[in-house]
């Protein structure tokens, strides 16, 4: 689909044998081979540049296939041009007038298109004269770092809006937001290719047709809309940070993508707490992943981890983004979360882990976002902080709860808990209930040892 | 964009303005609202269900008609209105504002195809 990067010299246009003139220029490259110096030029436009080029193109047009077409169209319209005229200063401002007047093209010639967008913010643009000012890359001139407006935040929201299955957010954030192709976004959501095509043909349709805009929610629905924007970016993380199935493989493939946009998102809003707590959050769960498995590829649990592993810069970064949401206006659940992940992060040993600081921060936590999964976590801490006993009858108070019984981590916790109470028959009960219940293999192979050493023990 | 706001009912919900339900006033309230915002394009009410009359084709592809209560008619078009916004954003926000969306019925939002 992309123009192919530089390396295949057999496939490169051929603009005949010829040798093109010498023309006065800085850049030997340029002047060896116009050709190759094109397609290097079209490989450096990264990921998210085009991802910004796209996002531009979607909010103008409303229409994520047009915008596709014609980039790849803008793309291929490079890879011929740049040879014979000269490699723009700015190429991606370049490309970006160049899909954009091939879009409005498309959409002059065709009536229909142009009633299903019937919006039309580009209905200015048609009246003679006016793209003469209309796009900011025409004014843009040399050495301007960032030509194109970022209309990602836009993206965002659209690819994440309300009107979606929440599958189908995921599904194209991952598509129109971490630039995946639709073959790689089936394979990290492991479903058929087929299944995910036409996943993403039915959630493009809606978007166009339900006229889902392209563009930051008026202040009055900001906070919904941005929570939905976040939790699909959490929920990618969390999909690759502890499947159900799958290999390690795919995990990362997951949590790079998610902490990348949680990055782009931040860039964006870099003032709203919610994203900073948000970004802290992802970034120290990273700094901890080295450590979280053993070469097998088998979890190990935090007090066994070898902090050494953890990423200290990662680190440094996550507890420095921790403090800035915290003291921020609006800090909710992510920067709480963030705060509980820095705790960790700075305790330099397991033992030295202030849990009275945890347990206070899962009761800020429990009052704002009160959920069986939260007040597990506040009944673990509070058993750190005041031995298994306040522990155990913690967690037992929770086990009505239907979710947190069919939940592995649940029994986990308890089976640990009874361990340290030197309960080995109801540490193995609860071990036993915990493989009954869903996770990945890595975690079974985990649990079962465990499980094997208690009842050998 | 024109989007179709079409005000629905259930059967077992209880009728306008008794308990509980959405009073005719607040439904008087909204509309003067969307209609002073200058988005409505048309706008219509209905009559209860009961006193519709169905329009079908039997066996044989004769056109046959028919008069309610239908009785398997669980949910039912209450009102409408045809309104012209920016996005699908404006619509929900209108959805959001009218009583027909409170506890007891709910607004289906259709975009208006471009035909």
């Amino acid at each position: 689909m992309h123009p192919t990067p530089p390396g295949g010299a057999e496939d490169a246009p051929v603009l005949g044998s010829t040798p093109v003139a010498p023309v006065a220029s800085a850049d030997p490259v340029a002047d060896a081979d116009p050709v190759a110096a094109a397609r290097t030029a079209v490989a450096a436009i990264d990921r998210d540049a085009r991802a910004r080029i796209l996002a531009t193109l979607a909010r103008r047009f409303g229409d994520l296939d047009l915008a596709e077409d014609m980039l790849q169209e803008a793309f291929a319209q490079a890879l011929h041009s740049w040879p014979q005229t000269r490699i723009p200063d700015a190429p991606e401002a370049w490309l970006h007038t160049t899909a954009r007047r091939k879009a409005l093209d498309v959409v002059r010639r065709e009536n229909v298109l142009a009633q299903k967008l019937a919006r039309l913010r580009i209905e200015e643009e048609r009246a003679p004269g006016a793209t003469d000012f209309a796009d900011p890359a025409d004014q843009i001139g040399p050495g301007r770092p960032d030509p194109v407006p970022d209309d990602r935040l836009g993206l965002f929201f659209a690819c994440a809006h309300p009107v979606l299955t929440p599958e189908d957010r995921i599904a194209l954030t991952l598509r129109f937001l971490a630039g995946l192709q639709t073959p790689e976004v089936a394979h990290a959501l492991l479903v058929p290719v087929s299944t995910m095509q036409q996943r993403i043909v039915r959630a493009k349709k809606r978007i166009r047709s339900l006229g889902v805009p392209f563009e930051t929610p008026r202040p009055e629905d900001l906070a919904a809309r941005l929570a939905g924007v976040q939790r699909v970016v959490y929920l990618l993380y969390a999909e690759g940070f502890a499947r159900s199935t799958g290999s390690a493989h795919l995990r990362e493939d997951l949590t790079t993508e998610a902490l990348r946009l949680a990055r782009v998102l931040h860039r964006l809003m870099p003032a709203t707490a919610e994203v900073t707590g948000l970004l802290a959050l992802l970034v120290l769960t990273e700094a901890r992943r080295p450590a979280r498995t053993d070469p097998r590829g088998r979890p190990v649990p935090l007090p066994e981890q070898d902090r050494v592993q953890w990423d200290s810069h990662l680190i440094a970064e996550g507890v420095a983004l921790a403090e800035q949401a915290a003291a921020a206006a609006g800090a909710g659940p992510y920067a709480i979360q963030a705060a509980i992940a820095a705790v960790h992060a700075e305790a330099s040993s397991y033992s030295e882990t202030d849990w009275d600081q945890i347990a206070v921060l899962y009761r800020l936590l429990e009052e704002r976002e009160p959920g069986p999964v939260v007040r597990l976590g506040r009944a673990v801490a509070l058993g750190r902080a005041r031995g298994p006993e306040v522990g155990l009858r913690r967690l037992d108070e929770l086990a009505d709860d239907a979710a947190l019984a069919r939940f592995r981590p649940f029994h986990t916790a308890r089976a640990v808990t009874l361990e340290q109470l030197d309960n080995p028959t109801g540490a193995a009960e609860a071990y036993r209930r915990a493989l009954e219940l869903p996770g990945n293999e890595a975690e079974d192979a985990y649990l079962a040892a465990t499980l094997a050493g208690l009842e050998d023990g | 964009m024109k989007y179709a706001l079409l005000l629905m009912g259930h059967s077992n919900d209880p009728a306008c303005g008794e308990d509980g339900g959405a009073s005719p006033e607040e439904f008087f309230t909204f509309d003067q609202e969307i209609t002073a915002a200058g988005v409505v394009v048309s706008s219509f009410a209905l009559e209860d269900p009961e006193l519709g009359v169905a329009v079908r084709s039997d066996a044989d592809g004769e056109r046959v008609v028919s008069s309610g209560p239908f009785a398997e008619v669980q949910e039912f078009v209450g009102g409408g209105y045809i309104i012209d916004v920016a996005n699908i954003d404006e619509a929900i926000a209108w959805a959001q504002k009218s009583p027909a969306s409170a506890p007891g019925g709910h607004v289906e939002i259709r975009p208006l195809a471009p035909y």
